[in-house]
């Protein structure tokens, strides 16, 4: 069989238990294709080959004791801010560069009980700040669809290693939009879960009340299988949730008979691109004939949200990584005389711009004299943003919005202007601050380069939004068309 | 929030100091620059009223986890230190704290 990599987890899963095709034949396939075009892409950080072959051959084991998961013996690929033990995990920060954890973090382990193979890490903007991948302390990854535009951030090595079929589906972690930008950018699907569905147990802490991993794949159904193994309770991470997590795959149906969706008439933003609005308005008249009632609805406190995202991020980033001092691992000044010198010099080389920038709008807005008026101030829009969205919720069944106000922009274009850098995500991040779901799907091209339709849920509505998701997907033949690379 | 604009040479220096990130005059500068432009960006808060508003810390409802006080094993003491940047006689050394 050819082209293996180009299969999806759902049916590479069906062929490896009908014996058709070796996680061993497939693992050489994925890894062949990485050597072809990663030189191009440049989607990992880490390609971790051995390890991958021996996984691979282990799966085999467990498929012919017919012992198998939904993922046994499918490749993939995990953001590199998601600690592997004893494969380097460096956030793309020059800080972890060397560092090689002691211990797998739960979407490490939870993929080993799958019997899932670990490609390698993907690469992502420093400790997941950023919104198209050039804040990578190390090299920029390349959208596949045109490798001068970005592939949008932070996990922009996952989604253009998905897009790229340089795995067959990676994991992601959003904090503002990093799972679902990247994802519309790159011309494949992207969920955000509700937060405290999937453990954050070893997920590199950037704003611990943001924070969520899942997963970027080819289609939808992919999604509902990955998410259906990641999601769940974790005793390690308090904010875990109690929750029986359904079987999504269940939840595909193509018809939508009986949802109400809105659609927010605030997300359409004076930045947005025509080409965006009109293949939202195209992608609306679909899900109307798929029978959803759709309607125009109104969330007031949306231009809000920009200001309290980069007032709550920043602050618990500049609390979160008060860790890296240079003395427990990562990056040292081994020639400062004195601790503080140590710890100053440690940091400066050891962050880079965004970063740097990130931790001081956060000691700012934590200090003195300044933490009633920030974030005190954002921590009650909040409030606001969040009721805005319940409330709305008790009419409509799901949103849906563009993901990005553009598709992806040229690299260089952004890395300037940090404000401008920031509105990349001003669709996403309302969903991080109300701790509700959202999923982006590709709905349309313009200017030959992918669009996102982006389909948000009240919380724990997961399988609403990959249903609606499901049901477009099938209706529209977007998400068939590939890059040429 | 009425400062913006004045956030002073000085003032971004003692952020630095606060933060612990060592910074030369050049990066204060720039730095200056850019924590203007985000903060201008804020004061759209300004407008929403949010007298008794009660403020969110986590979107979901989080209790505290409490979990039984037993003995597990810890990871081995070399894989602990394998990540250390500066060892000796396997302890992690590090400079005074007292001058």
């Amino acid at each position: 069989m050819n082209n293996l990599e180009k299969l999806t987890a759902h049916e590479a899963s069906r062929l490896l238990i009908d014996k058709e095709i070796s996680s061993v034949e497939l693992t050489e396939a994925v890894l062949a294709r990485i050597q072809k075009v990663d030189n191009d892409v440049k989607a990992y950080v880490t390609i971790s080959e051995e390890f991958a072959m021996q996984q691979a051959r282990e799966a085999d084991d467990l498929i012919s004791s017919g012992d198998t998961f939904p993922l046994t013996g499918v490749p993939f690929l995990l953001k590199d801010n998601m600690v592997t033990k004893g494969i380097r995990t460096t956030c793309s920060s020059r800080m972890l560069e060397d560092f090689v954890p002691p211990f797998d973090g739960a979407m490490s382990e939870r993929m080993k009980r799958q019997g899932a193979v670990l490609l390698g890490k993907g690469n992502l903007d420093e400790f997941a700040m950023g919104s198209s991948n050039e804040n990578s302390a190390f090299f920029t990854t390349r959208n596949p669809w045109d490798l001068s535009k970005v592939p949008g951030g932070s996990s922009g090595g996952p989604s253009a290693a998905t897009a790229a079929d340089e795995c067959i589906f990676a994991l992601g972690s959003d904090t503002g939009g990093s799972i679902r930008q990247p994802a519309a950018l790159c011309g494949v699907v992207g969920l955000k879960p509700t937060y405290g569905l999937v453990s954050r147990y070893g997920l590199v802490a950037f704003a611990s009340s943001l924070d969520q991993i899942g997963p970027i794949t080819k289609d939808v159904a992919d999604n509902a299988l990955v998410l259906g193994a990641i999601a769940g309770r974790d005793f390690r991470d308090s904010t875990s949730l109690d929750y029986e997590v359904p079987d999504y795959s269940k939840c595909l149906h193509t018809n939508l008979s009986g949802l109400k969706i809105g659609v927010p008439k605030e997300y359409f933003v004076s930045e947005m691109e025509i080409g965006v609005q009109e293949a939202t308005m195209e992608s609306i008249k679909v899900l109307r004939e798929l029978g959803a009632e759709v309607e125009e609805v109104s969330l007031p406190s949306t231009a809000f949200s920009l200001a309290v995202y980069y007032i709550i991020a920043p602050s618990e980033a500049s609390a979160n990584l008060a860790r890296y001092d240079g003395v427990k691992y990562g990056l040292s000044s081994l020639d400062s005389d004195t601790m503080w010198e140590a710890l100053e010099k440690t940091r400066q080389m050891g962050f880079g711009d965004e970063v740097k920038r990130r931790i001081m709008l956060g000691t700012y807005a934590l200090s003195a004299g300044y933490y009633d008026a920030y974030y005190l101030k954002a921590q009650k829009v909040r409030t606001i943003i969040r009721e805005e969205f319940n409330s709305i919720f008790k009419d409509y069944n799901a949103l849906v919005m563009p993901t990005s106000p553009t598709v992806a922009f040229s690299i260089g274009e952004r890395l300037s202007n940090p404000v401008q850098m920031y509105s990349s995500d001003i669709l996403t991040m309302p969903a991080n601050i109300a701790g509700i779901p959202g999923i982006s799907v590709p709905g349309g091209f313009s200017n030959g380069l992918p669009i996102g339709l982006q389909i948000m849920g009240p919380a724990l509505g997961e399988g609403t939004i990959l249903r609606i998701a499901y049901a477009y997907e099938q209706a529209t033949e977007w998400h068939l068309v590939r890059p040429k690379l | 929030m009425s400062n913006d604009e004045e956030l002073s040479l000085e003032d971004v220096k003692h952020i630095a100091l606060l933060a612990r990130i060592g910074i030369t005059e050049e990066e204060a500068n720039d730095m200056r620059d850019d924590l203007v432009d985000i903060l201008k960006q804020f004061k759209i808060l300004n407008r929403v009223e949010t007298s008794g508003v009660q403020p969110t810390g986590h979107s979901v409802d989080v209790t505290s986890v409490m979990r039984d006080d037993v003995v597990k094993p810890s990871y081995a003491r070399e894989d602990i230190l394998s990540n250390v940047p500066d060892i000796e006689d396997h302890r992690i050394r590090v400079r005074a704290i007292f001058e």
